[in-house]
């Protein structure tokens, strides 16, 4: 039987599919053309390393949080609901 | 160290939760302020950053804030540990956001219409002249690729990368901008962030998709008018 060759992922395509790669529900095929197409292409493991390190930036923001005097406002509000 | 919590997430199962929750309730009607204490900081972060995306100023963020540990105090009896504790706080404090929102912009209600044209019509996630055309000899092939960002840990944690990332995010379409504060900014897992959000498994992946597709486009295009400075 012949081989059907899978039409090769473009890099317009990768940057689409991206986020189901990192999320891991892309389908197997296509999990397999995007890789195959990442070792050939210096652009697009670019871009995959670009967006892993803004995820990771993200991850590290510093946390927002509630000011001293809303705080002890909150821990009045709960003295009173008990 | 970020926002990224380890504990309170989709791990325990449902009669685990509905135990924690239990023990949790019985501290707290005790007056047990530590373990109010503790409740607030491992939630707080995350509150105050939606809260802030609806409302215009922080002291109006910081009332949604109080508003929905109120709430959350009154409703926890009702609680049962379906969802994980930390997606039903999360959708008091939208319902609060949202509708605080509302009221200080004095809009009519945000129609679905709207927000399905605002989610949909977006443009590309890549500017379209970045790739090779049909004319060229690769189509859909980079025309200018993207470049290894140098030291990237370093650079990212300035002050200056940070306000970039947090003015990407304030520009994003508000939905964009609650999934993307919930999965990459506190780290929470799909399966929460739908939960805590309304959403389904693709518009939530769809939004994320977008939300960081801008925002990292923002951080290239930072580091390139850096390069060119430097």
């Amino acid at each position: 039987m012949n081989e059907v060759e899978t039409p090769k992922m473009s890099c317009k395509e990768l940057v689409d599919v991206i986020t189901e790669y990192l999320e891991d529900t892309l389908p197997t095929e296509d999990r397999g053309r995007f890789e195959r197409h990442l070792a050939g292409c210096d652009g697009c493991q670019a871009y995959l390393d670009q967006m892993r390190e803004t995820i990771r930036a993200l991850g590290h923001l510093p946390p927002e949080s509630l000011s001293a005097e809303a705080e002890r406002t909150l821990l009045e509000a709960f003295r009173g609901w008990r | 160290m970020g926002e990224q919590e380890a504990s309170t997430g989709g791990g325990p199962d449902g009669s685990t939760r509905a135990a924690n929750v239990e023990r949790l309730v019985a501290a707290l009607r005790r007056g047990d302020e530590d373990a109010f204490r503790k409740l607030v900081e491992e939630h707080g972060p995350f509150l105050m950053r939606l809260a802030l995306m609806h409302v215009p100023s922080r002291a109006i963020a910081e009332e949604v804030v109080q508003d929905t540990w109120l709430a959350v105090l009154n409703g926890i009896d009702r609680f049962e540990g379906r969802s994980s504790l930390r997606t039903w706080i999360a959708s008091i404090l939208l319902n609060n956001a949202r509708t605080r929102g509302q009221r200080e912009r004095r809009v009519l209600p945000f129609s679905f219409l709207r927000r399905r044209a605002e989610e949909g019509r977006d443009e590309p996630v890549v500017s379209p002249d970045r790739f090779q055309s049909v004319h060229d000899s690769y189509p859909g092939h980079w025309a200018r690729p993207p470049a290894e960002w140098d030291s990237p840990e370093e650079r990212l944690s300035t002050e200056e990368a940070r306000r970039v990332l947090l003015e990407a995010i304030a520009k994003l379409p508000i939905r964009q901008r609650e999934v993307i504060a919930l999965r990459d900014i506190s780290g929470w897992s799909a399966a929460e962030t739908r939960n805590a959000l309304g959403l389904s498994e693709t518009n939530q992946r769809v939004l994320l998709h977008r939300a960081r597709s801008k925002v990292r486009a923002a951080l290239e295009r930072h580091f390139e008018a850096d390069e060119l400075g430097r």
